[in-house]
C-alpha cells in the first residue's frame, strides 16, 4: 500500500513514539476510573505518521483478527477519521475494547518493523483512538450489513468470542441470536475486566452497535439449562458455542474455604458486574481487607490485586511461584500494578490459608520456590525449598490461578466430543463433532485472552458462512 | 421483564409470589432454582422454584424477607415486574420411583420441600410431610402438601399441631414405619439434626443447601460446600446433596460471611414498604 501523504520515510523515522496520558498512580489506585486517558487527536495523527506503510505488513499477521492495520493508520494520518473508522470496524467490531485489552506487545506491535530500532508504532493506542472516535459519533458508524440471507445462527455466550462472531455473521446478512447466562451482555468484558481498564460504557456502546446491526441478545438464558443445544439445533441453521471457561480452579490447600478466600471470578464479578465497590448503594457486598494477597500472575491476578487496592487495601500483594520474567500478564498490567504500589512476592507458593477463631482469613502460609529445569510449557519448573515456609498476614485471599471448562453445557449435550480437560474438541474450521455446531474461545482453548477468543469468533463466522452456503436451506425449520 | 401476577404473605416474614417465567414454568423440575435480580443495583438472589403453572406460564417463588434485597423484592406489587429471572438452575432432585418418602420442612424450607413432594407424588410414591414453625402463623404450605399426602404439623409453642420441633416428629415417624428416603430442607441446624437421626438408621437423606451464591452457573465458586470431603459447587453440583456427607459446620460458617455487611445494608433500608420482616 502506498501512502498518499507527502511525508517521507526519513521524516517518519524521526518521530518518537507518542505517550498516552495516565492518571497518576497514587491517585488512580484509589478510584475505579480508567487508568489510560487516551490520545488527543493531534497526538494520534502524529503517531499515525510513524507507520512506514510496509508493503508486506507483519503487524497484520500478528493480529488474531487480522485487522488491516496499515490501512486504518494511513487513513488516520491523512486526517480521514471517518475512513479510518470504517476500515477498522470492517475488520474488528470491538476496536475500543481490543485497543484497551489486547496484549499488543506480543501480537501486532512485536511484529512492527519500527521495533527493530526503537519503539514500534503504538497500534493499540491508535486502534483505541479510532474506535473511541467512532463511538463518539453515535450510530453513524454502524456495521454495514448485507441483505438478509434468512439463515439463523445461535451464539452461546456474549463475551468477546460470541460478540465478534455475531458482528461478522450479521454483516454477512445472517439472522443472529446471542444467548447470555448473566443479566448483562459482555461476558468477561463486564464481569471480569475492571472498569479502570475497560469502562463498561465502552462495552455497552459496542454491544449497541451489534444490536443496531440486527443482532438479538437474550440475557438470563443458560444453554444447558434453559435450552439445550439439541433444542437450538431445531431452531437454528448453525450454532457457535463461546461460553468461556467459566469454572474457577482453586489451589487445593487447607483453609481454602475460610471466610475471605475468593476465586478471582467471584471477587471481580462482585466488584465489576454487581458494583460491590459501591456497596451499600449497590446491594451486593464484597469483603474489604487491609491486607489482600492475590495468588497468580496473569491478567486476572493483576486485575484482582489492583481492584483490592482500590477497595482500600493498604497492602495488596501478588504471590507467584515463578519470577517476574515468567509472569503471563500483559506487560502494561504488570507495569501499572507496580506503579500502583502492588507488591510482588515471587518464588513463593501457598501451602495453607490460616484462619482465626471466627474462621476468617488471618494469613497465608507459603513455601519458597526455586526455578529448576524447564517443564512442558517451556518455562522453568518451580520447585519447593524444603523447610522454607513463611507466613504473609492478610485478611483476604484471591485465588487467580486459572479456570477450567464449565460442564453445564457440555454435560447436557451428548455427541459433543470433549478433550481430556473437558474442553470442546473442534476441527480446523472450528466445527465440533456435531454438524453445524462450532465452538471457540476459552471453552476450546482453556483460559486464554480476549483477542484469541475474538480471533476464534471471526474464523468461526467465516466457517459458519461457508457451512450455511453448503448446507441445504431451511435446515433450521424442520 | 417478569410481571408479578399475584402475591400473598403466608407467614410473618414469608411472601409467596406467582411471576411470569413461561420457559422456566414449562421445564422446571423438582429441586431446581432460579436467580432473581429485582432491577438495577440489586443483588442476584437464588430462590427455589416452589411451584409452577406451565399453562399460565408462571412460577411460584417463596421469599423470606431477611435483608434489604429480599425485603425490596417482597415490596413489589402485583403488576410490577422483576427485571431478571434466570434458570432453571441446579440439578433436579433425585426422586425415588416407588415406596415411601419422608419430607421434612423447617420454616421457609417447607416451600423447597413442596416441589420435591410434588415430584414424588406424581411418581406414585407415598409421601409423608413433616412441617413446622415457631407458632401457628409461621406454618406454610400446609394445604399444598396435604394434596400430596399425609402432613404432620409441629409448632415450637404448641399453638398448632404437635408441640415441638420437626426433628422430634421425624424421629417418631421413622420409628413407626419404614421410609426409603428422607428429604430435609430448612435451617442448617435442622438439616444437620435430621441427618443425625437417619444416619444410624441407614436411611438415605437428601438435604438442599443454600450457600451464598452470585451467578448460579458455576462461574464464581462462592457457593462451594464440602460433601464427602470434596469441594463442590452447590449451584451446579447441587443444591441437593447426601445429608450424611455434608460438612454443615462449614456451611454455617460461610453463610455468615456477609452478616455484618448485610446488617449495615438492612439498617440503611428505611423505605416504608421495606419494614416487612423486621421484628
Amino acid at each position: 500500500m502506498s501512502s498518499t501523504n507527502k511525508i517521507t520515510t526519513k521524516q517518519r523515522l524521526q518521530i518518537d513514539r507518542q505517550k498516552m496520558a495516565e492518571q497518576a498512580p497514587l491517585i488512580r489506585n484509589a478510584n475505579f476510573s480508567e487508568v489510560n486517558l487516551g490520545l488527543p487527536e493531534k497526538v494520534a495523527l502524529i503517531e499515525a505518521e510513524r507507520c512506514l506503510q510496509c508493503r508486506d505488513p507483519k503487524c497484520v499477521s500478528g493480529c488474531p483478527v487480522m485487522v488491516n492495520i496499515p490501512k486504518f493508520i494511513d487513513l488516520l494520518s491523512q486526517g480521514n477519521l471517518e475512513g479510518a473508522a470504517r476500515s477498522l470496524l470492517s475488520d474488528n467490531a470491538l476496536p475500543s475494547v481490543t485497543g484497551r485489552v489486547c496484549p499488543q506487545e506480543t501480537q501486532c506491535e512485536v511484529e512492527c518493523i519500527r521495533g527493530n530500532k526503537g519503539l514500534p508504532v503504538a497500534i493499540g493506542y491508535l486502534e483505541r483512538f479510532v474506535g473511541d472516535w467512532a463511538n463518539g459519533k453515535g450510530q453513524g458508524f454502524g456495521l454495514e450489513v448485507a441483505p438478509p440471507t434468512h439463515r439463523k445462527v445461535a451464539i452461546v455466550g456474549s463475551g468477546p468470542g460470541g460478540l465478534t462472531a455475531a458482528g461478522e455473521l450479521a454483516k454477512l446478512g445472517h439472522s443472529v441470536t446471542v444467548y447470555e447466562a448473566l443479566h448483562k451482555p459482555g461476558g468477561v468484558l463486564v464481569y471480569g475486566i475492571p472498569e479502570f481498564r475497560l469502562p463498561k460504557k465502552i462495552v455497552e456502546t459496542e454491544v449497541a452497535r451489534l444490536e443496531n446491526a440486527g443482532v438479538k441478545i437474550v440475557c438470563n438464558t443458560i444453554i444447558g439449562r434453559t435450552y439445550t443445544i439439541q433444542e437450538l439445533q431445531k431452531e437454528f441453521d448453525a450454532i457457535f458455542i463461546a461460553n468461556g471457561a467459566g469454572l474457577p480452579v482453586f489451589m487445593d490447600v487447607p483453609g481454602e474455604n475460610l471466610k475471605g478466600v475468593y476465586s478471582a471470578n467471584e471477587y471481580l464479578t462482585r466488584v465489576n458486574l454487581m458494583a460491590a465497590y459501591d456497596f451499600p448503594r449497590a446491594d451486593t457486598p464484597v469483603l474489604r481487607g487491609a491486607r489482600v494477597v492475590t495468588v497468580g500472575a496473569g491478567n486476572v491476578a493483576m486485575d484482582s490485586a489492583r481492584t483490592a487496592k482500590r477497595l482500600g487495601a493498604e497492602c495488596s500483594t501478588i504471590v507467584y511461584r515463578r519470577t517476574r520474567k515468567e509472569m503471563p500478564a500483559r506487560a502494561e498490567e504488570v507495569h501499572h500494578a507496580g506503579e500502583e504500589a502492588i507488591q510482588f512476592e515471587f518464588l513463593a507458593a501457598p501451602v495453607e490459608v490460616l484462619g482465626d477463631e471466627k474462621k476468617r482469613v488471618r494469613a497465608i502460609r507459603c513455601i519458597r520456590m526455586r526455578l529448576g529445569e524447564p517443564d512442558a510449557s517451556g518455562r522453568a519448573r518451580p520447585e519447593p525449598i524444603p523447610g522454607s515456609d513463611f507466613e504473609i498476614p492478610c485478611d483476604i485471599v484471591v485465588v487467580a490461578v486459572g479456570t477450567r471448562a464449565n460442564p453445564l453445557l457440555t454435560s447436557t449435550c451428548p455427541g459433543l466430543k470433549l478433550n481430556k480437560h473437558g474442553n470442546i474438541a473442534v476441527d480446523e474450521n472450528g466445527m465440533t463433532t456435531l454438524p453445524g455446531v462450532f465452538a471457540g474461545g476459552d471453552i476450546v482453548r482453556g483460559a486464554a485472552t480476549v483477542i484469541l477468543a475474538m480471533g476464534d469468533g471471526k474464523r468461526a463466522a467465516r466457517a459458519i458462512d461457508n457451512y450455511l452456503k453448503g448446507a441445504p436451506t431451511g435446515a433450521g425449520n424442520t | 421483564m417478569h410481571v408479578i401476577r399475584s402475591k400473598a404473605q403466608i407467614s410473618p416474614n414469608v411472601t409467596r409470589i406467582e411471576v411470569d417465567a413461561p420457559r422456566i414454568a414449562a421445564i422446571r423440575q423438582p429441586g431446581q432454582f432460579v436467580i432473581v435480580r429485582r432491577g438495577d443495583g440489586a443483588e442476584r438472589i437464588p430462590l427455589t422454584i416452589a411451584d409452577a403453572d406451565p399453562q399460565v406460564g408462571t412460577i411460584t417463588l417463596v421469599i423470606q424477607a431477611v435483608g434489604k434485597s429480599t425485603r425490596e423484592l417482597v415490596a413489589l406489587q402485583p403488576g410490577e415486574a422483576i427485571a431478571d429471572i434466570a434458570g432453571p438452575l441446579g440439578k433436579p432432585t433425585e426422586l425415588i420411583e416407588s415406596g415411601r418418602a419422608l419430607c421434612v420442612g423447617g420454616g421457609v424450607g417447607t416451600a423447597v420441600v413442596h416441589p420435591i413432594a410434588q415430584g414424588l407424588h406424581a411418581r406414585g410414591v407415598d409421601v409423608v410431610s413433616i412441617i413446622g414453625g415457631r407458632s401457628k402463623e409461621w406454618v406454610i404450605f400446609e394445604s399444598d402438601l396435604k394434596r400430596l399426602g399425609e402432613v404432620i404439623v409441629c409448632t415450637d409453642d404448641g399453638s398448632y399441631g404437635r408441640k415441638g420441633f420437626v426433628t422430634d416428629a421425624a424421629r417418631d415417624a421413622l420409628a413407626a414405619r419404614p421410609f426409603n428416603v428422607v428429604y430435609a430442607v430448612g435451617p442448617v441446624p435442622m438439616m444437620r439434626a435430621v441427618a443425625s437421626l437417619t444416619r444410624p438408621l441407614g436411611v438415605h437423606t437428601i438435604v438442599s443447601l443454600n450457600p451464598v451464591m452470585v451467578d448460579g452457573t458455576g462461574m464464581c465458586g462462592g457457593c462451594r460446600v464440602v460433601v464427602g470431603g470434596q469441594n463442590l459447587f452447590a449451584c451446579v453440583d447441587g443444591p441437593e446433596f447426601d445429608g450424611h456427607q455434608v460438612d454443615f459446620d462449614l456451611l454455617m460458617e460461610r453463610l455468615g460471611t456477609y452478616r455484618e455487611l448485610e446488617q449495615e445494608a438492612a439498617s440503611r433500608c428505611d423505605n416504608g414498604s421495606c419494614k416487612i420482616g423486621l421484628k
